[in-house]
């Protein structure tokens, strides 16, 4: 009965063929994630101190970009992309349409790591007579990004997660991987449990990851030093 | 954000002469042919409808120490950040060393400043916080290596010799690899007027250095600026509530009250004998309070 339902071997035999699958999942992911750390900035950014048509602009497509599913704009990234004359492959469409997602999400998080920034730090940068970019660079970002490393660590899980959605333009990533196995062989049960499993270690690792990264972090910056004297 | 103003109205035209102003009063004015370093000609400054800077007509010559007291919102702090350019300028015009700070000369009219006119006017100009601003995610030695290697050009090991010199005349050559988190109070605002030096300003800003600190720690800073007024060529101008040290230290002393210069002299005549009735009732205030 315990082979009907679980087959070992089957299981064993398709791991490898996951296994390989799973670093597209991964390039996908980090390629997306990068991504998205770069235009969060970029929005966030324009968002405070750009002239005022740009502010809106750039509110107007954050919010357009969190207010429509993602599976959506995969597709119309996908489809209408070729349309305009943009030809890419369904990888570098998936990485996009990941890092425009979760770009839009980061921005809002730096915006509050930038905000945070007391007002005298940005005074004491024109007093200084640093130029806007040494401010940004030296002074305001190292002290807006240790702060919310956990919530954009927590976008690296979520963007994770939802690489699945890839499989909707026929990334051969892991889901993508197990509905083809399952396809093969009809059996379902072996493959989509190998997934979830390696979603749930990879969540794990990265979680453990982002606490190390947010620790170094807190060492360096000296924000959390032992206060010292009175 | 106040929205830009247009402010070559007010710079162009038949202005009266500094000093001349109704309330103003001479006692104050810097000796005849010094050389001006600092002069505000009829400075406004409102924040929506409160006008912060009335008119205000101040000289201030090379190596003169001024001290700027009066009430809370009597605009004295204000006078400082303009001078740093923190603050936008309604109405006036404020020289440095003959050139106009935020403004520039194109066409024999005064236009306000493009970025490499504020950054050379800036750069003459020093200021150190009430709240220190350190960075505190440098060391003392970073706070003080940043701008002289970015702004200036200055390599490292140069940055660090200047930044090390410094600390050391203020007296922290043992704490250059600490993080402000692990400095005093006085500590910190040492290492600010030490980074703000880095930068060989000719104009030094004290905005009240010594009001974020526990009064023990007032003495080991205002050490340091007495010390920095005998040996260097410095024009000092600092808003303070340390009357006493503004009497012992200040060439001259300005009382603010809404916007204006109230009285200003020596402190010997404006605190022994203060010529106006608003400055005695300060006075008097203060004194009660210490």
């Amino acid at each position: 009965m315990n082979g009907a339902v679980w087959d070992w071997a089957y299981a064993i035999e398709i791991l490898p063929i996951l296994g390989a699958a799973s670093i597209m999942t991964v390039q996908a992911t980090l390629g997306g994630f990068v991504l998205a750390l770069i235009l969060g900035l970029a929005f966030a950014i324009g968002r405070m101190t750009g002239p005022r048509w740009l502010r809106r602009a750039n509110t107007a497509v954050v919010e357009f970009i969190r207010s429509t599913p993602l599976l959506i704009q995969i597709f119309f990234l996908y489809y209408v992309m070729p349309e305009v004359g943009v030809q890419l492959d369904a990888l570098p469409t998936g990485i996009l349409a990941l890092g425009l997602h979760y770009g839009a999400y980061c921005s809002e998080v730096y915006r509050a790591g930038l905000e945070n920034v007391p007002k005298g730090q940005w005074e004491a940068s024109i007093a200084l007579n640093l130029s806007p970019w040494t401010t940004f660079r030296d002074i305001i970002l190292p002290q807006a990004i240790p702060p919310v490393v956990p919530a954009l660590g927590n976008y690296l899980v979520a963007l994770f997660k939802e690489t699945p959605l890839l499989s909707a333009i026929a990334v051969t990533e892991l889901m993508q991987m197990a509905k083809i196995l399952g396809s093969e062989s009809f059996r379902y049960t072996e493959p989509i449990t190998l997934v979830g499993v390696f979603f749930l270690v990879f969540s794990l690792l990265s979680a453990a990851l982002i606490r190390r990264v947010e620790r170094q972090l807190q060492r360096r910056s000296g924000i959390n030093r032992s206060q010292a004297q009175p | 954000m106040t929205p830009p103003t247009d402010r070559a109205d007010t710079a162009s035209g038949p202005r009266p002469e500094p000093g001349t102003s109704a309330d103003a009063i001479p006692a104050g004015a810097i000796p005849a042919g010094a050389h001006p370093m600092v002069r505000f000609e009829q400075v406004t400054k409102r924040f929506g409808d409160l006008v912060v800077l009335d008119q205000l007509d101040l000289e201030i010559a090379a190596n003169e120490k001024v001290a700027i007291i009066g009430p809370s919102g009597s605009g004295k702090t204000t006078v400082l950040r303009a001078l740093m350019t923190l603050e936008r300028i309604d109405g006036g015009v404020i020289h440095v060393d003959g050139e106009p700070l935020t403004h520039m000369r194109r066409n024999g009219a005064l236009v306000p400043a493009d970025g490499p006119h504020l950054k050379r006017m800036r750069g003459q100009i020093g200021m150190v916080f009430q709240q220190f601003n350190l960075f505190p995610h440098m060391t003392a030695v970073k706070n003080c290596m940043e701008a002289p290697m970015t702004v200036l050009g200055l390599s490292r090991d140069e940055a660090r010799q200047r930044a090390a010199e410094l600390l050391a005349m203020v007296g922290l050559s043992d704490k250059l690899d600490h993080y402000p988190a692990q400095l005093s109070g006085g500590q910190q605002q040492r290492v600010a007027i030490a980074r703000a030096l880095a930068m060989r300003p000719k104009v030094m800003l004290f905005d009240e250095v010594t009001s974020a600190l526990d009064p023990e720690l007032c003495g080991e800073v205002l050490n340091v600026i007495r010390e920095l007024g005998a040996a260097h060529h410095l024009t000092m101008l600092m808003v303070t509530h340390q009357m006493g040290f503004a009497r012992e230290f200040a060439d001259r002393v300005c009382f603010f009250d809404s916007g204006r210069i109230v009285e200003q002299g020596p402190p010997g005549q404006l605190f022994n004998a203060p010529a106006s009735e608003r400055t005695r009732q300060f006075l008097n205030a203060v004194m009660q309070a210490s």
